[in-house]
């Protein structure tokens, strides 16, 4: 990843994150296909609601015959991380006018957030609006065309894990945080270590007691008020 | 090629949800000076929810026990680390994970 921030620099950027989409996309078109829901219901799911994780819950709650409120519910809070997430990235934007900044935050996404995080480290704290939108739209369109042939390819795969295409995701943000931890040259790298092994124990010690997407939410914000309160002791 | 009434309105709720959550903060951080402690608490979001979301898929969580470790992504986990540690390319990273992960799932190794 160079310093260039254009629109085709941010096609290349965004094409190792792709392997992530099209792994979990079809994950979640197969899963769909089998909890009944039709080709109509999965392309609304990804191309308007357009949230990976909330996806597979809603398909659940669907199933199950859950409340509508507790449907809106449920995808509050696990999409709550996207208020701290857009929050963060905002700051890039503020130069740019207010339709441009509700277009990159129309979507965003986890993976497109910590790109852009690890981009920026490259590029003196500056993103643009090309480069976001690429990453955005590349990144938006490839998951709602996997979920489409994961819904339609449904019965055909068995056993759509067996190559190890769910793992892609978890690779990725592994690849991510360590890249975060080696050039994020403004925090350091022993202060990100140190706030990397709290907000794991927080997390681990968290999900025995509420439920993960919570727990996630907690330790993130736990994460982030211990490192503030760490940098001014040092 | 069907959708039930519930199903639209689910789409329709969950998505102005979903765009709200994504799109306010924009708007808010546009309009208003963020004071300094917030820029601080900020700046540590990115390193704080990517581990988060690494460790969702490390751990398996047991309502009301400890999590245990999921064996087959954290075994996963060290030849990918390798290869960003090595090369400092994501692609790499995720390739290598895919494969180990494969080779994993072949000798049914972690469950």
């Amino acid at each position: 990843m160079g310093p260039s921030l254009t629109f085709r620099t941010g096609v290349r950027d965004v094409l190792p994150t792709v392997f992530g989409y099209i792994g979990v996309g079809l994950a979640f078109g197969i899963v769909a296909h089998t909890s009944h829901l039709s080709l109509l219901v999965v392309a609304g799911l990804s191309f308007i609601v357009y949230a990976g994780s909330a996806q597979f819950i809603i398909t659940s709650m669907l199933l199950l015959h859950d409340p509508l409120s507790a449907i809106f519910i449920s995808t509050f809070l696990v999409n709550s991380r996207m208020i701290l997430m857009s929050t963060s990235l905002a700051q890039y934007f503020k130069h740019e006018s207010l339709l441009r900044n509700l277009l990159i935050g129309t979507l965003v996404t986890d993976e497109t957030f910590a790109l852009a995080m690890n981009k920026q480290n490259k590029t003196h704290g500056r993103l643009s609006f090309a480069w976001q939108s690429a990453a955005n739209l590349v990144a938006y369109l490839v998951w709602g065309v996997a979920t489409v042939v994961g819904a339609m390819l449904g019965g055909l795969i068995a056993d759509p894990t067996r190559f190890g295409f769910d793992f892609a995701l978890t690779a990725m943000f592994i690849g991510l945080v360590y890249l975060q931890l080696i050039s994020d040259k403004h925090l350091g790298m022993s202060l990100q270590l140190t706030v990397m092994l709290f907000v794991a124990l927080a997390y681990y010690l968290l999900i025995a007691v509420m439920s993960q997407n919570f727990a996630l939410m907690v330790a993130t914000v736990a994460g982030c008020l211990f490192g503030m309160e760490l940098k001014k002791c040092r | 090629m069907s959708i039930s009434l519930t199903e639209l309105w689910v789409i329709l709720g969950c998505g102005a949800i979903t765009v709200l959550s994504r799109v306010l903060p924009f708007a808010f951080v546009k309009s208003l000076n963020m004071p300094a402690w917030l820029i601080s608490f900020l700046s540590f979001v990115p390193i704080t929810i990517m581990t988060a979301l690494c460790c969702e898929s490390l751990f398996v969580a047991h309502a009301g026990h400890l999590a245990t470790l999921n064996v087959a992504n954290c075994l996963a986990a060290i030849p990918a680390t390798l290869a960003g540690i090595l090369t400092k390319s994501l692609l790499m990273v995720v390739v290598v994970g895919i494969m180990a992960m494969a080779v994993l799932r072949y000798f049914a190794i972690g469950g």
